[in-house]
């Protein structure tokens, strides 16, 4: 094997390994800890960057290897793979920074942060994957190396919300198997090829690849939390606050999302598949959970719960943009798979910061917390001016790019208003928590002040992960065209799609 | 090389006779034969990946009046199985009994289980397969009984009756064959075999003998308290092995010997049965209220995915699919025969260090045995079946052969069986993952946990990941 076949492994293993040599730290060894979390994460990050240059410059990576007869793990990187790999190697190592303030002095670390770079190593795997079956593996190893993340704090709560979440995604997961072995018995080992495969089988097996379809998007559906399947989402809120940050951002909703978009363009292909007239319904299950979670986000005072409805509504832009057909509406869907990601992580992580903090968990206490941690509070103000699309912050270009996809797809008439009225939703629950934040008069105390303002207005390692990603949020939507943008990126994937 | 499976069989024979005499050296002993017995189980594999099938006549004496042995892909990949298996539960065993008397009862029963496992996956006739399984019945349940208490005793005595009707109705089998047809060799057989008058009650015979004895729902009724009351090692050794050795030989009849003789309707018969298991087993494990009866009933349904294979092999025309179907049985056997085993070393350590094994008080196990409760965590994924396990390269092409045939039912009944078993495992997990003061800090010990986490590794990673050359080593399509 040579460089080319070596780097996808090595992409998957520098978390891999590192996370397998913790779970054999002893607790106090907290620099060996540290020390390994941070090489595998830069070490990943330096990967990524060439792998990067490579697939823009149209070099093949790629490695194999036989599990059964017929049934290959393959590796593979393309421009969708190597987009989803760069977000969460970026956020990996922000929310690894992130953690390892967050759970100082807290039980059980080794055993933390060994599944949590099982985690990653099962997202990048998922990315990474050449086809279905492999991407089924990882799919449910990822369900596996985040039970114990959710379940972590071990309260009977903790350990309810991961039943649920379990149950939820191993369900789920068997759908997505039985679509899988369906498809492989109909039309052989399903690689994944930017334009489909399927195009080509003869008429009498459309209503089976319906049928499959079906299966596949609900299997899918769960982990992106499209409506009704997204129930166990607001229940997963009982983890530590990066688990959350991760789940929401990165890792399993955004899994998801992220298989909704291969199968619909590099399993069935977006044009075949708009000739079986499976993406109305796509989009029309889309355009019901967005509402929907914007709508339940606008009821929960619990501050993680909201922005939980938040991602349930925010994710299936990705779903709208993949169900809207032409190149604008797909990069849309795709540059939101990017741009959600970074700016909820950083909700994720200030509303972390104001729990570990101040001990703040409901939006009614949070009057007047924009004095007390500035630089927090504005962190969450962009992130969520981006959610709700103002621009020149990222959230605005995903809005600008679907809307526009819409009206040049014909499809204006019923996306447009969803669009709308999200905007406005998403408006209305963030822009009261923005005004008490900043402009109302606070309480007398917080409700538990576990960290005193010092130099910083907590610590370090829990202020900078959430500025940095902030700071990204606007970046991506200021220097939008800039080279290696994720909208160029994005740009890119859609032209080797529709192959322009 | 040609002469390797006679030791398979000398060499634990010999182990049983040493502990036997001198009963203080037992352990080093039978140690020593089983690092020996499974090198000679690697030597046989590579022989038969390499030359193909081996036969071999005991003294030279050609089959009619000798003993023929012989060893082809699926019955060399049982043996290496059985070898790794008894292997790790002696290392782990060496520690379980403690006492010298205790010892000395123990080695020589468990290696003459070995001996008839190994004879028995090994004979090429009806006549000598009815004695191995005989032996391997009275050993298996002279070992169940060493718990001492009265369930077990008890337990081991409904085993000792279920086990000789069985022996009884398998023997009858025979007597209609050797007169019908005046041979009992399998190969012979497999050529002369015709359906008819005597064929069809022979096998039906053999097989009700070999489906107790299999522990087929609804026949399972004695396995659940003769396993979950044994000494750990045996358990595990029952529940991988010994049950399995008795579904070896009806996959040898029906698929092999009477390929002829079987009807469709018989096999979905199997099939029907066997997903009553599935259903059944894991239903009862889902309600099981200690570690051992949940192991158990586990067992009961993980032995019914396996006769879910019947109707869809018979249903696919010889060739590639068909092959991979049957590589699919085969993977899905050894899966869990390693995690089986697995699983129960682990409830060992578990009903030893806390001195009891019911789930709802098991809170806290995680933080107490973290090696144990992964090895336990890895058996799960193996259980359920989901990836990176070998057991789920074998669903695969179990529902793969279900939607290939059209036979949408076993799909249905594999996937709830495959949700069941992911809830009787995750709760037990979710339990080792809540916080409660525990009694005891229980020292960890290399020697007592290693066995069972490098079984279940075996099961729910090598298997899944380098298990490619079972397929190879198959060569069923004919």
């Amino acid at each position: 094997m040579n460089w080319d076949a070596w780097l996808p492994v090595l992409v998957v293993a520098s978390s891999l390994l590192p996370g397998l040599v913790i779970f054999f730290l002893r607790e106090g060894n907290h620099r060996m800890r540290t020390l390994l979390n941070l090489t595998g994460a830069v070490l990943k990050l330096v990967l990524v960057s060439s792998m990067i240059w490579g697939v823009f410059h149209e070099h093949v990576y790629e490695s194999r290897w036989t599990l059964a007869p017929g049934l290959e793990l393959v590796l593979h990187a393309d421009t969708l793979s190597v987009l989803f790999v760069t977000l969460s190697t970026v956020l990996w190592l922000v929310t690894t920074i992130y953690a390892i303030g967050y759970l100082e002095n807290a039980p059980h670390r080794s055993r933390f942060f060994g599944f949590f770079s099982l985690c990653v190593s099962a997202t990048v795997g998922l990315a990474l994957a050449g086809n279905l079956f492999t991407f089924v593996i990882f799919y449910e190893l990822l369900t596996l190396a985040t039970y114990p993340l959710v379940a972590h704090r071990g309260t009977s709560e903790a350990v309810r919300g991961a039943r649920i979440y379990l149950a939820y995604t191993l369900g789920g997961g068997m759908l997505l198997l039985i679509g899988t072995v369906w498809l492989y018995v109909l039309a052989g080992p399903t690689a994944f090829v930017e334009g489909g495969i399927l195009g080509t089988l003869p008429a009498d097996y459309h209503p089976q690849l319906k049928m499959i379809f079906l299966l596949l998007i609900v299997g899918l559906g769960v982990k992106a939390a499209l409506v009704p399947l997204h129930g166990w989402l607001p229940q997963a809120m009982v983890a530590p606050a990066p688990v959350s940050a991760l789940l929401h951002a990165v890792a399993v909703v955004k899994a998801g999302a992220f298989g909704i978009v291969r199968v619909v363009y590099d399993v069935y292909g977006v044009n075949f598949a708009d000739q079986l007239g499976l993406l109305t319904g796509l989009g029309i299950a889309a355009a019901i959970t967005i509402v929907y979670g914007s709508v339940m986000a606008l009821f929960q005072d619990n501050l993680k719960k909201r922005l939980a409805y938040s991602t349930v509504s925010q994710v299936s832009y990705i779903a709208l943009g993949t169900a809207i057909l032409g190149p604008i509406g797909t990069i849309g869907g795709v540059v939101h798979l990017v741009h959600q990601g970074i700016m909820k992580i950083t909700l994720f992580f200030t509303a972390g910061n104001y729990a570990e903090t101040l001990g703040i968990h409901k939006v009614s206490e949070m009057n007047g917390v924009g004095r007390r941690m500035p630089a927090t509070t504005l962190a969450f103000s962009i992130a969520a001016l981006g959610m709700i699309g103002v621009p020149p912050v990222a959230g605005f270009v995903s809005k600008w790019y679907l809307g526009l996809g819409a009206m040049e797809a014909g499809m204006a008439v019923w996306v447009m208003p969803v669009l709308i009225a999200s905007s406005v939703l998403n408006a209305a629950y963030f822009l009261p928590v923005l005004y008490r934040a900043w402009f109302r008069e606070p309480g007398t105390a917080w409700p538990a002040e576990h960290i005193p303002a010092a130099r910083f207005e907590t610590n370090a390692a829990l202020l900078w992960p959430p500025v940095v990603t902030a700071m990204l949020a606007l970046a991506t939507g200021l220097f939008a065209a800039a080279p290696y943008s994720p909208l160029e990126w994005a740009t890119l994937i859609a032209h080797r799609e529709y192959g322009l | 090389m040609a002469d390797t499976p006679i030791w398979l069989v000398a060499l634990p024979l010999a182990g049983a006779l040493a502990a036997l005499l001198l009963p203080r050296l037992a352990t080093a002993a039978a140690i020593v034969t089983g690092l020996l017995t499974t090198v000679a189980a690697g030597v046989l594999l590579f022989g038969v990946a390499t030359q193909g099938a081996l036969h071999y006549e005991i003294g030279g004496w050609t089959a009619g009046l000798g003993i023929m042995l012989r060893a082809d892909g699926l019955s060399t990949l049982l043996l290496l199985m059985t070898a790794l298996v008894v292997l790790a539960a002696s290392i782990y065993a060496s520690t379980y009994f403690r006492k010298t008397y205790e010892r000395a009862r123990f080695w020589p029963l468990w290696l003459l289980l070995w001996t008839s496992l190994n004879a028995l996956l090994l004979s090429g006739d009806l006549f000598n397969i009815y004695v191995t399984l005989e032996l391997l019945g009275l050993s298996a349940v002279a070992l169940a009984s060493l718990g001492g208490k009265r369930a077990a005793v008890e337990a081991a005595l409904r085993y000792l009756l279920v086990g000789l009707l069985g022996s009884m109705l398998f023997l009858a089998g025979v007597g209609l064959i050797y007169a019908g047809y005046g041979t009992l060799d399998l190969t012979v057989l497999a050529r002369v075999l015709e359906p008819g008058p005597v064929a069809w009650p022979a096998l039906a015979l053999m097989s009700s003998g070999l489906l107790l004895k299999t522990a087929l729902f609804p026949l399972h009724f004695w396995l659940p308290p003769a396993h979950a009351s044994a000494p750990a090692p045996v358990s595990a050794v029952l529940s991988a092995l010994v049950v399995k050795a008795a579904f070896y030989l009806v996959l040898r009849l029906w698929l092999d010997v009477f390929a002829n003789v079987i009807t469709p309707a018989s096999a979905n018969l199997l099939g029907l049965l066997g997903a009553g298991a599935v259903l059944w087993g894991s239903w009862q494990a889902l309600r099981a209220e200690r570690l051992k009866l949940l192991a158990a009933y586990s067992t009961v349904a993980q032995l019914g995915y396996l006769f879910l294979f019947f109707p869809l092999l018979l249903a696919l025309p010889a060739g590639p699919d068909r092959d991979l179907a049957a590589g699919g049985l085969a993977m899905l056997a050894l899966t869990h025969g390693f995690a089986k085993a697995g699983l129960f070393l682990a409830i060992g350590i578990i009903q030893q260090r806390c001195g009891h094994d019911t789930i709802r008080e098991l809170d806290g196990t995680a933080q107490h045995l973290p090696a144990t409760t992964f090895a336990i965590a890895l058996a799960g994924v193996a259980l359920v079946g989901l990836p990176p396990s070998g057991a789920f390269l074998g669903k695969w092409q179990l529902l793969a052969g279900a939607v290939d045939t059209g036979q949408w039912w076993w799909l249905v009944v594999t996937v709830a069986g495959s949700l069941l078993a992911a809830a009787y495992i995750f709760r037990v997990l979710g339990h080792a993952f809540g916080h409660r003061p525990y009694p005891n800090q229980p020292v960890t010990v290399a020697r007592e946990e290693w066995p069972a986490l490098l079984l279940s590794a075996m099961a729910a990673l090598v298997l899944g990941l380098a298990g490619a050359p079972v397929w190879g080593l198959l060569e069923i399509s004919t």
